[in-house]
């Protein structure tokens, strides 16, 4: 998974728009050929994704909340990629920094929303960044590959969220695995609430300031990678370890930085999750989001405009196709997945299939390579 | 005595269940991560498998035939995987990703698509199953105390894909070990240079290592929603084929420990089970998580070298390129 290979003279523009939109549009084909297979029309379907995630105040709003989450989770997953490491457990460290963040909210009772925020964000990031750091330090300096240790710590964070909503941190006298609510004064604010200051009165709209602190992450990311020494550092590690090392930087304590700050931002999710609208700990709260970063941080080619972008991109299909499927009964919200998957496979793995083909189509035809190469 | 006798091979009978499909997956994926092609796709392999088994099953009405579609899906999948890994040296990590995400959201869409069951396929009778056989002699030594049991209901009494897992071993050993294919398997996964510079096609026999893994991947599907399972629901190997690449790590990539590592994970699995609110001597009732993260916990130790060190075939990972 390279960040930004740029040997075989493929020009910027086009590693930064055409590939992203090629990949795009196979996408599409590939979820038009599956949406054929199941017998309906592709083109009413998709277009009635488009109307139901972009169409409707409401459905504008769905959007945007599920990207405020592919937000920190694709910045998490393009960070530890910029230091060459393949970061698998988005889905695990959200989760565990769900749990800092809820236990904040529910700590701080009666606190204003906005004395809290602080304290949920630290937890969070802290607790997401402890899952994140264990994986990094193993990589660095115990040599265990960094793929299987986080797969195994998503395994861990699932079984200590069953056992902490199941047994220490369940409602009293309720059954379902969830903790009781925060406390009202502690909720983020919402797009509703704003609305209805301004005299509008809205159904419950999932979209909450989260989507700022999201905004916010992505321009620090931006900064930290291309504008401090920790980024010079985390990219020539992920450029070339052995020769990052002879250059005199410490390639160890860059890869657990690195997958510490990783691990922060993916704890981060809990705060629109949770203190944006679930308002209390709930099991598997993070549903996959920690996955599709991987999706949204290969689309966005590791650049956090791209990534705000692809976020969008997602999150509208994520509730296009929720849309989707109350409409049409026989196509399942899980063709959102099949896409993602698409995706992954196409700008991930294949990224070096449309490359070559692409640089010869761009490259300029000059008499002096003609000549060299007859 | 004779309720001990009773729970610990009712225990043992369990294990073997649960351990055939991490057997065949594990196995399956030996082969490819052996060859020098990591394959995190096992689980999504598998959950094709399941899925085309337990659909053909219930059209057809054929178990075989379910099997055989499974083994065709999965196929399908293992060649996406080389394609992108071999033919196009892209990453194999994100290669796989792909083909589990793809098979988890595919196998969900198509289900609900064309059974209308909310992602399960229906429900599959006797007849459209693989079901356990009954050994000879199996009613008429069940009285003797434990043996009699463990015969008719551990050794006997499975299925017919558990027991081509058990032979799946020494075969797999066999091959790796004691073939000229199986010498090349081993090296192009350690030095893919040298294999090429003795005038071996390194992508064909990545390829053909690659359709093994595919092979075996979709009789561990199969035998998860038609022989252990009677249909499939979405996500139904949860986790399995991760799991079983824990199994081949913890076997250090050999085919007798990695089955070994397959029934110890497969064995706590069964216990976890059994021990649901049990209160247990001297530690009283413990939390099933934590017999439950037992694998995991064990497999991060493993590969950081805590307990035992696991080391990886040499060029796995690693796209192999020709020198012109």
């Amino acid at each position: 998974m390279s960040a930004s290979t740029n040997t075989d003279g493929l020009p910027r523009w086009a590693t930064l728009a055409l590939l992203p939109a090629i990949n795009l549009f196979a996408a599409l084909v590939v979820s038009s050929l599956v949406i054929l297979a199941i017998g309906q029309d592709p083109v009413s379907a998709l277009a009635f994704m488009v109307k139901g995630a972009v169409g409707s105040g409401t459905g504008l709003s769905y959007t945007l909340y599920y990207a405020t989450s592919l937000i920190f989770t694709g910045l998490a997953v393009a960070i530890a990629n910029h230091a060459g490491l393949f970061n698998i457990g988005g889905e695990g460290q959200a989760y565990v920094g769900g749990l800092g963040t809820g236990l904040v909210c529910l700590a701080l009772s009666g606190w204003p929303w906005y004395a809290v925020l602080p304290v949920a964000v630290l937890a969070g990031a802290l607790f997401g960044a402890v899952w994140g750091l264990v994986p990094g330090y193993l990589q660095a300096y115990r040599g265990s590959h960094i793929v299987i240790t986080t797969i195994m710590f998503n395994f861990l964070a699932s079984a200590l969220m069953v056992y902490l909503l199941g047994g220490p941190l369940i409602e009293h006298g309720q059954m379902a695995p969830e903790s009781r609510e925060f406390a009202e004064s502690t909720f983020l604010p919402a797009v509703k609430d704003i609305a209805a200051s301004l005299g509008y009165r809205t159904s419950t709209l999932p979209l909450n300031l989260s989507l700022v602190l999201a905004l916010l992450c992505a321009a620090g990311v931006w900064f930290l990678i291309w504008h401090t020494r920790w980024g010079f550092q985390m990219r020539t590690v992920g450029a070339n370890e052995a020769a990052a090392r002879y250059a005199g930087i410490n390639a160890r304590t860059t890869i657990v930085i690195a997958m510490a700050i990783s691990g922060a931002l993916a704890g981060l999710v809990g705060i629109n999750e949770l203190q944006g609208v679930q308002h209390r700990i709930t099991l598997n709260f993070q549903a996959g989001m920690g996955f599709t970063g991987i999706a949204v941080a290969l689309m966005g080619r590791g650049h956090p405009v791209g990534i705000v972008l692809s976020s969008l991109l997602f999150g509208a299909l994520y509730q296009g196709g929720a849309e989707l499927s109350f409409e049409y009964n026989e196509i399942s919200p899980r063709l959102v997945v099949v896409i993602q998957g698409v995706v992954i496979l196409f700008s991930g793995a294949l990224e070096h299939m449309f490359r070559p083909a692409m640089a010869r189509l761009l490259k300029p035809k000059t008499p002096a390579t003609a000549g060299q190469r007859a | 005595m004779d309720d001990t006798a009773l729970w610990i091979v009712s225990l043992l009978a369990s294990t073997v269940r649960l351990a055939t499909p991490l057997v065949l997956a594990s196995l399956a994926g030996f082969y490819s991560e052996r060859a020098g092609v990591v394959d995190i796709g096992l689980e999504g392999k598998m959950l094709t498998g399941a899925f085309a088994a337990a659909a053909t099953a219930a059209v057809t009405g054929s178990p075989w035939a379910g099997l055989a579609a499974a083994i065709a899906a999965s196929l399908v999948l293992a060649l996406v995987h080389g394609f992108a890994c071999i033919t196009h040296r892209g990453d194999q990590v994100v290669a796989g990703v792909a083909i589990n995400t793809i098979a988890a959201g595919l196998t969900a869409v198509l289900a609900n698509a064309w059974f209308d069951l909310g992602g399960r396929t229906p429900s599959l009778d006797g007849g459209q199953r693989f079901l356990g056989l009954h050994f000879p002699l199996a009613e008429t030594v069940r009285g003797v105390p434990l043996l009699g049991r463990f015969y008719g209901e551990v050794i006997g009494g499975q299925n017919l894909l558990v027991y081509l897992a058990v032979l799946a071993v020494p075969a797999t050993s066999w091959v790796a070990y004691r073939t000229r294919f199986g010498l090349r398997l081993r090296a192009v996964g350690e030095n893919p240079a040298a294999v090429d510079t003795a005038g071996i096609s390194v992508p064909w026999l990545r390829y053909r290592a690659v359709l093994i893994t595919g092979l075996l991947c979709g009789v561990a599907g199969a035998y998860l929603s038609i022989a252990q399972g009677a249909g499939f629901q979405e996500n139904m190997t949860a986790g399995k084929g991760y799991l079983a690449l824990a199994a081949l790590i913890l076997g250090k990539w050999r085919p007798y420990p990695t089955l070994a590592g397959c029934l110890l994970f497969a064995a706590t699995d069964a216990l976890q089970a059994r021990l649901q609110g049990v209160a247990l001597p001297v530690v009283g009732a413990v939390p099933v998580q934590i017999i439950e993260v037992l694998p995991y916990i064990l497999t991060i130790l493993l590969l950081a070298g805590f307990v035992g060190k696991s080391i990886p075939p040499k060029a796995a990972g690693q796209a192999y390129v020709k020198d012109r």
